[in-house]
């Protein structure tokens, strides 16, 4: 792994690898006629949302439930297709290639470098497969080894995650959640990715292993230099593992900033109050807490003006007539909220 | 990178696979949980003896099954006795001699046993010659009577033309038995393509495949097999009658079957280690093959197995409706056909015995189905 693992590319934090712009993924809800279906409405998912992700770094996304977060991370790896956008990712063979317009032939070629580590370890492993050909098989499905080179490599991934290499032969129903995530993870890497696309990959687990898997996906971080989308509801886990922070609600990103930024200049009355709701490991620190009001909006019929604006306590009659757009409020800190500048804003 | 995966090794000692030091397979999980269903292993043990017998049909009966005998009609089932005539006891069982007697009033021929006369009954013994699966000529029976003995042995009774009622048992389960087999079969490459087309590619073609699926299943089943049963030309053959039967069995079998797949399909489409064989660079065929079709398999085959005892009595139906097979092959069906009259249940009820094979092939099958079933998801959460 050592040597192979290493990529010709400087590992400077200014070389960007994945620009995502104007990114929608909207769903048509159908009206089930006898043979048609008729399109009524879209639920817009996923709503013109921009960011981009440097080398070796890490972007979190953080959002409530049905926001849209994991929809942006399986649109970038194309597992839908999106309904408008631009997916510009700096692929090794191909140059920078727009993800958006690639056929699904085209993308097996760029999975090679990029893949995902899903939120539930029960379900994304076969459970018909043992831990070797689960590991090996994208080694296998690419043509890249084959035989005993293949268990090696198998047995080399296992171990990086913190797995004998002798349960290669065994079935994942003998794992618990924590060690099938790290399955998981050794079949992310096992094509050496540039970007992993992490889509809560501790949730699903108890709050002891997840710890430890996070420590693991910020040690291989720092050794093989990746990159993560690391999407997730956390926000201590975002604080612990991202170097910035996308957040997001109804389909949009309200704020973008590095995660010190971001955590101790609030500029969006969504934040504080996903921050303030976040519970404190310290019972004495006592914050005020600042609730949310309110269902989270529908993504099929959002409310005009600003999404937020009718569970926001500070929101105004311009906030419901006026979308706002989402700006640079203070250097690299951008924010989507008509006040940002005025509010004084904490957690 | 080797300090890195000794601290992760050693972290997580909490291990599930620590404790069972050997490794289960899918498929063995699977075998210890049917093994736990003992009604089901009782009636696999029953279906495997039922085709090991039909399969060696012509030895394990006692006679040809055609062969009539005019001074043996509407023998009732005869007893197994280990006392011999002279009264002591044998360890060879036997069956004793019988005596035809007709009722003055009646005129009624009735049958009584006859103690003084007594017929052991020899095993691996010479018999009737047949000629093995039409292979090669033998003439040794599982069991049966002495060769020059004069005597009959009929455990099940014998029909209107003194026919012995084990052999034709045992005979007609070559059919019954065979053609639930094989329609189910051919429902299950219709069931899988059909269906597997409808949920992969969805759309127009899941619209069309799902419409013509409501249509065949809204049909009335007994009147659309008897119409197509009618539209089998009379002049056919016998085994292409068979055949032809199998087939229209088939044909309107393979919609529930269809619509199984194409619910598995459609829900494992959006399984994340499907998107994961994707990511992991799989083309479709091998998601399907691969990663989609075993997943779903075990069910598919306890659905089957489900199925088969419909499509038996579907077979049982048409033949004792006069519609499927006719004499002289010799099906549960066509033995029941026999037995449909109120002679038969006045006088001879034994000739109604195929019915309890039907009724006994069917559980087994249902109650076998039910622990495959069980045992499909060894990895129920």
């Amino acid at each position: 792994m050592s040597s192979a693992a290493v990529k010709p590319e400087t590992k400077t934090k200014t070389d960007t690898l994945l620009e995502v712009q104007n990114l929608k993924m909207h769903f048509p809800i159908y009206n089930q006629g006898i043979f048609r279906k008729r399109v009524v409405n879209h639920v817009k998912a996923v709503d013109d949302v921009s960011f981009d992700i440097k080398r070796a770094e890490v972007l979190g996304l953080v959002g409530e439930s049905g926001c849209g977060k994991t929809t942006t991370g399986r649109a970038v790896i194309r597992a839908y297709d999106p309904t408008a956008g631009k997916i510009l990712f700096k692929d090794t063979d191909k140059g920078q290639v727009d993800l958006a317009q690639l056929s699904r032939e085209e993308m097996r070629d760029v999975w090679k470098n990029i893949q995902m580590i899903f939120q539930d370890p029960y379900s994304s492993l076969n459970p018909r497969m043992t831990l070797e050909q689960i590991v090996g098989e994208p080694l296998k499905n690419y043509g890249i080894l084959d035989g005993s080179a293949l268990r090696d490599r198998v047995a080399e991934l296992l171990r990086l995650v913190g797995l004998r290499p002798e349960y290669m032969s065994r079935y994942p129903h003998a794992f618990s959640g924590g060690q099938r995530q790290r399955i998981g993870i050794a079949r992310a890497l096992s094509l050496n990715p540039q970007l992993i696309v992490c889509d809560e990959p501790v949730s699903a687990l108890d709050v002891s292993v997840q710890a430890q898997v996070l420590n693991l996906l910020k040690d291989l971080q720092g050794q093989f230099q990746l990159t993560y989308l690391f999407i997730s509801h956390d926000l201590s886990v975002v604080r612990h593992l991202c170097d910035r922070v996308a957040v997001m609600y109804v389909g949009k990103i309200v704020e973008i900033a590095s995660t010190d930024d971001l955590f101790n200049n609030i500029q969006h009355p969504y934040t504080e109050a996903l921050l303030s709701s976040a519970p404190k490991p310290d019972p004495r620190a006592r914050t005020k807490h600042v609730a949310l009001q309110g269902e989270v909006a529908d993504a099929a019929n959002p409310p005009s003006g600003c999404y937020f604006h009718p569970r926001c306590r500070y929101a105004t009659d311009k906030c419901k007539s006026d979308t706002p757009a989402l700006r640079e409020v203070t250097p690299n800190h951008w924010a989507s909220c008509h006040y940002a500048e005025e509010l004084d804003l904490s957690a | 990178m080797a300090d890195l995966s000794a601290k992760n090794l050693a972290i997580e000692e909490e291990t599930i696979a620590e404790k069972g030091a050997s490794i289960a397979t899918p498929r063995q999980l699977m075998w210890w949980k049917f093994k736990k269903h003992h009604v089901a292993m009782v009636s696999a043990i029953i279906l495997i003896l039922f085709y090991v017998v039909a399969l060696f049909s012509d030895f394990v009966g006692p006679y040809n099954p055609e062969k009539t005998n005019a001074k043996t009609k509407f023998v009732p089932p005869q007893a197994i006795s280990f006392i011999n005539g002279e009264g002591k006891f044998s360890l060879r069982p036997g069956v004793y001699g019988l005596i035809e007697e007709r009722d003055p009033e009646t005129l009624r021929r009735t049958f009584h046993v006859d103690k003084s006369v007594w017929h052991p009954i020899y095993f691996i013994v010479r018999g009737d010659p047949y000629k093995m699966w039409g292979l090669w000529e033998s003439d040794i029976h599982l069991f049966g009577l002495d060769k020059e003995s004069d005597g009959v042995i009929f455990l099940l009774g014998s029909d209107r033309l003194g026919r012995d009622m084990v052999s034709r048992i045992i005979h007609g389960g070559k059919i019954s038995l065979s053609i639930g087999l094989l329609s189910v079969f051919l429902s299950l490459i219709l069931g899988i393509v059909l269906g597997g087309l409808s949920g992969y590619y969805g759309g127009m073609v899941d619209n069309i495949i799902q419409r013509i699926i409501e249509f065949i299943r809204s049909i009335p089943s007994l009147p659309l097999w008897m119409a197509l049963s009618a539209a089998l030309p009379p002049g056919w053959p016998q085994t292409l009658r068979y055949f032809g039967i199998t087939l229209i069995l088939s044909i309107l079998g393979w919609t529930g079957l269809g619509r199984q797949v194409r619910g598995r399909f459609l829900s494992l489409r959006n399984e994340d280690f499907v998107l994961a064989a994707r990511l992991s660079g799989a083309r479709d065929f091998r998601v399907i093959i691969q990663h989609m079709v075993p997943s779903f398999m075990s069910h598919i085959i306890a659905s089957l197995t489900l199925s088969i005892p419909g499509i038996i009595l579907a077979e049982t139906s048409l033949s004792f409706l006069g519609l499927g097979l006719r004499q002289p092959v010799i099906s549960w069906g066509v033995l029941l056909q026999e037995a449909q009259n109120i002679r038969t249940v006045a006088l001879a009820p034994w000739l109604m015995i195929p019915g309890l094979a039907v009724v006994i092939t069917v559980l087994a099958f249902n109650f076998l189905g039910d622990g495959l079933r069980d045992a499909a998801d060894p990895f129920g959460r």
